[in-house]
């Protein structure tokens, strides 16, 4: 069992990487928004990157501008 | 409605009038537009890049009202830095930033859409929306995009940005979450971790265990607990301190002392090797109360956001007549004895006196009536007030603090604060037993001390942990949360611990009408015409007399007028409370009540088809009557069912409203309300609840209007309708979004349920107490027995409270 006095300080610092985690991402802003960024992901701008047939199409442009 | 396939506009839904020329090329496809504002916003959009706003939105864009070029001239003046200096920050980089309430965001494709279209900006260095609150940040280069043309763009999409000071409250509200959170996050690691190392220290006990390594375990759990104790369960201690400071025992008083206590006593047993320890029963009870506080807060921080927006009641900007002409300046540099001009629709920036013009107020913001009054040179208005017909030059007299807005709030947090509270009962309850338990405590100490010295110390932890009052004090909150947390999934929110409590005791239940029982907003229920008019001329006409009017009957009218609509008025001739006069292609047309068109019309027509209690508008020419209009305003869907489920659970309902005695006895009677008041002022409403509770009556208040804000804030428990005003909302302890009378009727009910649950919780509690208590002082139950005791009594309390979580339906 001696194993255990080696095993319980690394649990430790386990515990606080785990709470430094959490208090660096309670000051960025994680919990700020909880719904949007579910959404945002869902929403992006890989469409200009979809081929499309019709050579007006103003995404089109907008990828030829860039 | 005929059957033929009405086309609805592409954006907003709404139908698109008959040779309506406003299209837009969406997708390679000509799609329909109702009118010029939606063009616009639409083309912005398509033109943008922007076209999948349109594939990915979930809910139809709120109509899009046309950029008008003098309002885009008024966003200017937000680039003022004395106007600036308010709600804009600039940082060493000078990149400014400022904080936008949006306005008209419905779905998440909105957030996505004023994202893109607003960071694509040359200048623009960051905007980002947050979709939970409908705030947006943006930081700019002020060198490259001035703060108008940032606003413009939004406008140009069809929404509505505001700046507003985010210093305040919203800096406050963020700081006060993020330390909840840490807070709570350290007392739940280190509960699991204490929890883990306690699992080990009872099977130690059981089985056997090495001396060192048990030692080695309690100063682990010490260590462990520690910031627990000191960061975590501070916010107890403080609350606590201030409770003794003046001379009363809260709550936080028997929690605190039960941390402190368990903490030191655990300390100490660990210090010198003897005893027990109860470092799992100390980080558990820390955690729970945390994690109740927390979902509280956030609910009550909800509804302070509302209250910001009220801010918007008051302009931002105003026209101040000087000799050198007429500027525009920010509401805040108005001085007393300046003169304003204010034009018809605007509202009214200051308390101040007329010295030109004449014109009708809406003054809904003061007496909930929607019908404006007339006034005229020497007339008092109120800032806040909407001007409706002419325009005005006003005298400023009182600003800032001083104007009567700012003591309808001042009104509002002092009746907030002397609101009689039935939780206050509970806490004075749980004082006595903590003075009790005190007493006892030492008395059952001295006798052992003088008995048995050695085991007295052991003998007085173990009666104050195994009677800690931690089930006591979790029955409440625990019971509240889960009730609440499953109301929120009904839509209606919570934003007061006392509220569930005190609804579950109501007896008098209090309606307003308008927008509470009733939609809110009048609508044109039937026509009649005479002569050989034709229905959809006859509203024409209606509406072109009604143009540029903010009555709430032309808004009816103007909604159901053709667009474009071809008729024009000139000559158009107000008289307040009467009606509109004006003239059609050289004919004199009149629109208003039977008395107003008496002149022309002598005798109203016998065949009159009029519905019950509808207001009738009249529309004569210069000789006779061209048609009758029938005004009504809708009841809410299912209101009967739910005045009848209130009446069956034994409260009695009161309809008590501003409104004349025909329409309120009419609304009554379709209900079966029997308790009614009409033509009600604020102060009117006031006594009447004041009289409902001094007879010892529960009043609970269902209201929408500013008006109503402080009989709201009087009554014992008041709620208010998701679309009523943010005054109300701020105002009130609970606030019904879904609009849905029925969800009411569920939340009388879930409140008596959690009381019940409350009520088995604290009798559970005290059982345990008393049983446990004379064991104890006799030195029966070692303290390992009273920590486990004493958890498991919190967590009997708690598993209780969960059972109202889990079931909806009722």
């Amino acid at each position: 069992m001696e194993i255990l006095y080696l095993l319980i300080p690394l649990g430790l610092l386990v515990l606080g990487v785990a709470i430094w985690g959490f208090i660096w991402a309670v000051k960025t802003g994680q919990f700020d928004d909880m719904e949007g960024p579910a959404y945002r992901i869902l929403m992006d701008d890989d469409d200009i990157r979809i081929p499309t047939r019709n050579p007006e199409n103003t995404a089109d442009k907008e990828l030829k501008e860039k | 409605m005929t059957g033929n396939h009405k086309e609805e506009c592409f954006h907003c839904g709404l139908p698109v009038p008959q040779n309506s020329s406003y299209r837009v090329k969406i997708d390679r496809k000509e799609r329909a537009m109702c009118c010029p504002g939606c063009e616009a916003v639409a083309k912005a959009i398509v033109d943008g890049g922007l076209t999948s706003f349109y594939h990915h939105r979930t809910e139809i864009s709120p109509t899009a009202r046309a950029a008008v070029p003098e309002i885009l001239q008024e966003l200017t003046l937000y680039d003022k830095p004395e106007l600036q200096r308010t709600f804009v920050s600039t940082d060493e980089k000078n990149i400014k930033q400022a904080s936008l309430i949006l306005e008209g965001i419905v779905c998440a494709a909105c957030v996505w859409l004023n994202e893109r279209h607003i960071s694509a900006l040359a200048g623009v260095v960051e905007f980002r929306v947050n979709y939970s609150t409908h705030r947006a940040r943006v930081r700019w280069d002020d060198t490259q995009i001035h703060l108008s043309d940032i606003l413009q763009a939004i406008a140009s999409i069809g929404y509505l940005a505001h700046p507003f000071d985010a210093g305040r409250q919203e800096a406050v509200y963020k700081k006060e979450r993020a330390n909840a959170l840490k807070r709570l996050a350290i007392a739940g690691l280190g509960a699991v971790q204490v929890m883990m190392l306690a699992v080990a220290l009872y099977a130690g006990d059981y089985s056997g265990m090495d001396a060192g390594l048990e030692n080695f375990m309690r100063w682990v759990s010490l260590f462990i607990a520690t910031p627990v104790v000191f960061y975590s369960a501070r916010s107890f201690f403080s609350s606590a301190w201030r409770d003794l400071k003046v001379h009363q025992l809260g709550m936080d008083v028997p929690v605190s002392l039960a941390i402190g206590l368990a903490y030191a006593a655990s300390s100490w047993a660990t210090v010198t090797r003897s005893g027990e320890i109860y470092f799992d029963s100390v980080t558990m009870f820390t955690f729970f109360l945390l994690a109740g506080r927390f979902l509280e807060m956030g609910a009550r921080q909800k509804a302070g956001q509302a209250a910001e927006e009220l801010v918007k009641l008051l302009p931002a900007m105003a026209t101040r007549v000087t000799d050198e002409g007429d500027e525009t300046v920010a509401v805040t540099e108005l001085m007393i004895g300046d003169k304003v001009r204010v034009k018809p629709g605007d509202s009214i920036p200051a308390d101040g006196v007329i010295v030109e013009g004449r014109s009708s107020i809406n003054e809904a913001l003061l007496t909930g009536e929607s019908h404006p009054l007339a006034k005229s040179i020497a007339e008092k208005v109120i800032g806040g007030t909407v001007n409706i017909e002419s325009p005005l030059v006003i005298e400023v007299q009182k600003v800032g603090e001083e104007t009567v807005l700012a003591s309808i709030q001042r009104l509002l947090d002092r009746a907030q604060v002397e609101k009689p509270s039935i939780a206050k009962m509970a806490d004075r309850v749980a004082a006595y037993f903590v003075g009790f338990l005190l007493i006892l405590v030492s008395v059952v100490a001295l006798w052992w001390w003088q008995h048995d010295p050695d085991q007295a110390f052991w003998i007085a932890i173990s009666l104050l942990v195994v009677t800690c009052p931690c089930a006591l004090s979790l029955a409440t909150p625990a019971a509240m949360t889960a009730a609440t947390g499953s109301l929120t999934r009904l839509g209606v929110l919570t934003t007061r611990g006392h509220a569930l409590e005190t609804l579950a005791k109501v007896t008098q239940i209090v309606f307003d009408k308008t927008g509470t029982l009733t939609k809110g907003h009048l609508a044109l229920e039937s026509m009649q015409v005479f002569s050989d008019i034709k229905e959809q001329q006859s509203l024409n006409i209606a509406a072109a007399l009604e143009l540029g009017s903010e009555h709430p009957v032309a808004k009816v009218f103007l909604q159901k007028a053709s667009i474009p609509n071809e008729i024009s008025a000139n000559e158009v001739e107000a008289v307040s409370g009467q009606g509109v006069t004006g003239l059609i292609d050289g004919v004199q047309y009149r629109l208003g009540c039977a008395a107003y068109v008496a002149s022309v019309l002598e005798e109203s027509p016998a065949t009159l088809d009029k519905p019950k209690n509808a207001t009738e508008i009249f529309l004569v020419n210069d000789k006779s009557l061209l048609a009758v209009f029938f005004l009504n305003d809708e009841l809410r869907e299912q209101a009967l069912e739910s005045v009848q489920a209130l009446k069956a659970m034994g409260k009695k309902v009161w309809l008590v409203s501003g409104d004349n005695e025909a329409a309120v006895s009419y609304i009554a009677n379709q209900l079966g309300i029997e308790n009614t008041r009409h033509s009600m002022k604020p102060e009117d409403k006031l006594s009447v609840i004041a009289d409902l509770q001094q007879q010892g009556e529960i009043v609970a208040m269902i209201g929408d209007g500013v008006n109503d804000a402080p009989v709201l804030a009087a009554a014992q428990v008041s709620i208010a309708m998701g679309g009523g005003t943010q005054l109300a909302q701020a105002s009130a302890d609970m606030v019904l979004l879904s609009e849905h009378l029925p969800h009411l009727v569920d939340a009388v009910k879930m409140a008596k349920r959690s009381v019940n649950i409350v009520h088995q919780n604290i009798a559970w509690a005290l059982v345990y107490n008393l049983l446990a208590l004379p064991l104890a002082s006799m030195g029966y139950i070692a303290p390992w027995m009273a920590a486990i005791g004493m958890s498991a009594s919190s967590l009997v309390v708690v598993l209780n409270a969960l059972r109202l979580s889990k079931s909806v339906d009722l």
